[in-house]
C-alpha cells in the first residue's frame, strides 16, 4: 500500500509545532498531542471504504498542498476579489480568507448585546470558560480528518450566543479559498455556541478561486442549549479543481430547536459529514440539503442523526441531481438510543440521475433500540418524468427549459424549507441558473455587491 | 397548393415494434370540426399522439402536413409553435411547476419561436385572466402547481384553458369527455366553442357520442384496427350511438 497521505502532516507538524503553537491560544495547542495521536493510528477513508462509497479523503489529501503555518496575512479584499454567487443577505458579516478571519464593516458594534462574533483566538480571552468547554469535545474524536484539523488549525471562529439573547438579523460567515498563488490546503474551524435560550440564524457560503486545487478541511462545532434555537445553513458554491472536507457536528439539550441545511450547488469533490446528537428531552433537529452534481463532480454527504433522549423530533431530506459524469452520495443513519421512547425520527433521500452516465449511491438506514418509536426512511432514484416532459414540450416549452423546470420542481420543498425569505429566493435563482448551466455569480446581484465580476 | 389545414397520408406507426395505425389518410379544413370514434384499442389515442411528437411511438411511413408544414420533422415544442394543440386524455400533474410559470414559458416560447417579444408580467397576468373566463378556471387553480390536486373536471377545463393561451390552429381533443359529469362536460364544450373561428380547426377524439351533442361535429370517422373505415356526416356518430361498434368490426373483417 502506498504511504497514507496523512504522514506529511504528521512530518509538517512534527517539524513545524513551535511555530504551529506560537500562533494559536493554549487551548487549541491543548488538543493537539490526542488528535496527532488518531491521526497516527486512523487512515483517512479511501473511495470504497465502508460509508464511502465515493469520497477518498486520503486522496484528497495527497497532493502537496501549502499550509499557512506561518499566518501569512491574505492580502484579499474579500468583498471584492472572488465570484459571490451567495450575495450578503445580511449587513451582519465574517470573512475567512483560506483560514484567516477578518470581521466585516463594523461588525462588532452593530451584532446586538450578547452575541460574539470573533475569531477563536480572540474568543480565547474573551471566553476562556467557553473555548476551554467545547473547543474540541463536540467533533468527533476518532474521525482522522477531524483530527488532522485539530492538529494543524492555529484559529477559527466563534459564534456565540448569551442566554436568552435573540439574533434577530441573520448572520453571513463568507469562506474564500484560494488566492494565495498555490495550491492551498485551509485548515477551518468553527463554532456556533448557543447558551440556554439563545437564537440566531447563521449562512455560511463557501467560495474558491478556480485555478487552483485548492482543499479546505473544516470543523464545526455546535452546542445548543436548553430552549436555543439555531437556524444554519452551509451553501458550497466553488469550483470544479476545489476539494472540501466537512465535519459538521450539533449537540442539542432539552427543547432546542435546529434547522439545519447544507448544499453543494457547484464543487469539485465535496464531503460533508453531519452529526446531530439531540442528547435533551424534546428536542428538535430538521435537516435538509441539496446536491447538483455534473461534470465530473462529486457530491457525497453523511448524515447521522442520534436520537439520545425521549420525545425528540428528526427529520432530514436530501435531494441530488446527478448529471453527465457527475456522482452522488448519500449516507444516512438514524439511531435511536434504548432510553430515547417517543422518537419521531424520518429520513427521505431523493435523487434524479439526468444522464447514463450519472451514478449515486444512496445508503439509508435505520438502527432502533427502542420500541415506542415512530420512524421511517426511504430512498428513490430515478429520472426526469418523462410523461411531464413531453406534456411541456407540447405547450411548446423548449425540452431543455422544460428539464430545468422539473428539476428546479424537484428541488422546491427542500428550498420551501428555508425560513430566511430572501434566502430562499436566492437559493431558486441559483439553482435555476445552476440548472441553465450559467455561472449565478453574475447579472443577479443587488448593485449593493461590490463584486469584481460586475463589469463582466 | 391545396386548402387543407391538416393532411395525413398513409401514416403508420406503432410502438416497441408493434404496428397499431396501419395507414390513416384523413383532410381537415379550416373551420371544420372533425370527430374521430372508434372502440377501445383502435388506435384513436396514438394517432393523437404520434401527430403531437410523443416519443413513445414510432412512425414507420406516411406523412403528416399542418398547414403546408411536415410535422413529421419537428420536435414537439415546434409542432406546438406551428399551431398544433392536444389536449391530454390524462394531463401530467407537474407538482413544484407553478401554472404562471409553466404558462408564461410556454407563451413566451412561442412569442420566440415567432420573433415577438416576450409579454411582460402584466400583460401576461392580464391574458391570463381574460383566458381563464373562456372555461371559467378558478384563479385558485391557475396559482397552483401544472394540474397537482385537480379533479378530473378541474384538469379538463385546464387543458381548454392552455388551448385558449395558445390559441392554436388544430386542436386535437383525446377522450376529453372522459371522467367528466354533465356539468363539466357542458362547460368544457362551451370553452371549446367559444374558440372556434373560420381559421381554425378541431379534432375530437371520443368513444361516446355524448360529447358531440357539445362539439358539433362536421364531419365522422370511424377508427378500427389502425384504419379510419367510415366516414360520414354527424349522422354516423348517432348511428353508432344506436346499434354498436359491431357492425363496423363485422364489416371490417370480412374486408380483411
Amino acid at each position: 500500500m502506498d504511504t497514507p497521505s496523512q504522514k506529511q502532516y504528521l512530518d509538517l507538524y512534527d517539524a513545524n509545532a513551535a511555530t504551529v503553537c506560537a500562533h494559536a491560544p493554549a487551548v487549541m495547542n491543548e488538543r493537539r498531542a490526542a488528535a496527532r495521536a488518531v491521526l497516527e493510528a486512523t487512515p483517512l477513508p479511501r473511495a470504497g471504504s465502508e460509508g464511502h462509497k465515493y469520497a477518498d479523503l486520503n486522496a484528497m489529501f495527497a497532493p502537496d498542498l501549502g499550509v499557512n503555518i506561518t499566518r501569512v496575512p491574505f492580502r484579499v479584499d474579500p468583498a471584492g476579489a472572488f465570484r459571490c454567487a451567495v450575495p450578503n443577505v445580511s449587513t451582519l458579516t465574517g470573512f475567512t480568507a483560506n483560514d484567516v478571519f477578518t470581521a466585516g464593516d463594523g461588525l462588532s458594534e452593530r451584532l446586538p448585546q450578547g452575541v460574539t462574533v470573533c475569531s477563536l483566538s480572540d474568543a480565547a480571552g474573551l471566553m476562556p470558560e467557553v473555548m476551554e468547554h467545547y473547543y474540541g469535545r463536540i467533533a468527533p474524536a476518532d474521525n482522522a480528518a477531524v483530527a488532522l484539523n485539530t492538529l494543524l488549525a492555529q484559529d477559527g471562529v466563534m459564534v456565540h450566543v448569551a442566554r436568552n439573547v435573540r439574533c434577530d438579523k441573520p448572520v453571513q460567515l463568507v469562506n474564500i479559498l484560494g488566492g494565495a498563488g498555490i495550491d492551498m490546503l485551509a485548515v477551518r474551524r468553527l463554532m456556533v455556541i448557543l447558551e440556554a435560550g439563545a437564537a440566531i440564524k447563521l449562512l455560511v457560503c463557501d467560495h474558491s478561486d478556480d485555478s487552483r486545487a485548492n482543499v479546505s478541511d473544516a470543523v464545526v462545532e455546535m452546542d445548543l442549549g436548553p430552549g436555543a434555537q439555531l437556524e444554519y445553513y452551509d451553501f458550497e458554491e466553488s469550483s470544479p479543481t476545489t476539494s472540501r472536507y466537512a465535519s459538521v457536528t450539533v449537540r442539542q439539550d432539552a427543547a432546542s430547536r435546529l434547522t439545519m441545511n447544507v448544499s453543494t450547488l457547484r464543487c469539485g469533490t465535496t464531503r460533508n459529514d453531519i452529526r446531530v446528537e439531540l442528547n435533551g428531552e424534546g428536542a428538535e433537529a430538521h435537516l435538509g440539503g441539496m446536491a447538483i452534481s455534473d461534470g465530473s463532480q462529486l457530491a457525497d454527504t453523511s448524515a447521522t442523526v442520534l436520537h439520545n433522549a425521549p420525545h425528540c423530533i428528526s427529520n432530514q431530506i436530501f435531494k441530488y441531481i446527478v448529471d453527465q459524469n457527475g456522482r452522488g452520495a448519500f449516507e444516512g443513519l438514524i439511531k435511536v438510543a434504548p432510553e430515547a421512547h417517543h422518537t419521531e425520527a424520518y429520513q427521505n433521500n431523493r435523487n434524479i440521475l439526468a444522464a447514463p452516465t450519472s451514478r449515486m449511491h444512496t445508503q439509508p438506514q435505520l438502527e432502533i433500540y427502542c420500541d415506542d418509536v415512530k420512524a421511517s426512511h426511504g430512498a428513490a432514484t430515478g429520472q426526469i418524468d418523462a410523461r411531464a416532459l413531453f406534456y411541456m414540450e407540447t405547450r411548446g416549452i423548449p425540452r431543455d427549459q422544460a428539464r430545468t423546470m422539473l428539476m428546479q420542481a424537484f428541488m422546491a420543498d427542500v428550498i420551501d424549507a428555508i425560513s430566511l425569505e430572501p434566502l430562499r429566493d436566492r437559493l431558486r435563482h441559483l439553482v435555476e441558473m445552476r440548472l441553465a448551466g450559467i455561472h449565478a455569480s453574475c447579472g443577479a446581484c443587488p448593485p449593493s455587491v461590490n463584486c469584481s465580476n460586475s463589469e463582466k | 397548393m391545396n386548402d387543407f389545414l391538416l393532411e395525413v397520408k398513409d401514416l403508420k406507426a406503432g410502438i416497441d415494434g408493434k404496428e397499431i395505425l396501419k395507414g390513416i389518410n384523413l383532410t381537415v379544413r379550416p373551420g371544420e370540426v372533425h370527430a374521430i370514434m372508434g372502440p377501445n384499442g383502435s388506435g384513436k389515442s396514438t394517432f393523437s399522439g404520434v401527430l403531437a411528437g410523443d416519443p413513445r411511438f414510432t412512425v414507420t411511413g406516411g406523412e403528416a402536413y399542418l398547414n403546408g408544414v411536415n410535422l413529421l420533422e419537428l420536435s414537439p415544442e415546434d409542432r406546438s409553435h406551428e399551431g398544433l394543440f392536444l389536449s391530454f386524455q390524462y394531463p401530467v400533474e407537474i407538482p413544484g411547476v407553478s401554472m404562471v410559470n409553466f404558462m408564461r414559458a410556454a407563451i413566451n416560447a412561442k412569442r420566440k419561436y415567432l420573433g415577438q417579444e416576450p409579454l411582460t408580467a402584466s400583460e401576461f397576468l392580464k391574458l391570463m385572466r381574460a383566458k381563464r373566463a373562456v372555461v371559467d378556471l378558478d384563479n385558485k387553480l391557475a396559482s397552483r402547481s401544472v394540474n397537482e390536486g385537480f379533479s378530473g373536471g378541474e384538469k379538463k377545463r385546464n387543458e381548454i384553458f392552455q388551448m385558449a393561451m395558445l390559441e392554436p390552429r388544430l386542436s386535437i381533443l383525446d377522450e376529453t369527455d372522459s371522467g367528466l359529469d354533465i356539468d363539466a362536460l357542458r362547460v368544457v364544450a362551451g370553452g371549446v366553442n367559444k374558440l372556434r373561428t373560420e381559421q381554425n380547426a378541431t379534432i375530437v377524439i371520443t368513444h361516446y357520442q355524448r360529447l358531440l351533442d357539445y362539439i358539433k361535429p362536421d364531419v365522422v370517422h370511424i377508427l378500427y384496427k389502425g384504419r379510419i373505415v367510415h366516414t360520414g356526416g354527424p349522422e354516423l356518430a348517432l348511428e353508432l350511438e344506436e346499434r354498436g361498434y359491431d357492425w363496423i368490426k363485422e364489416e371490417a373483417d370480412r374486408k380483411d
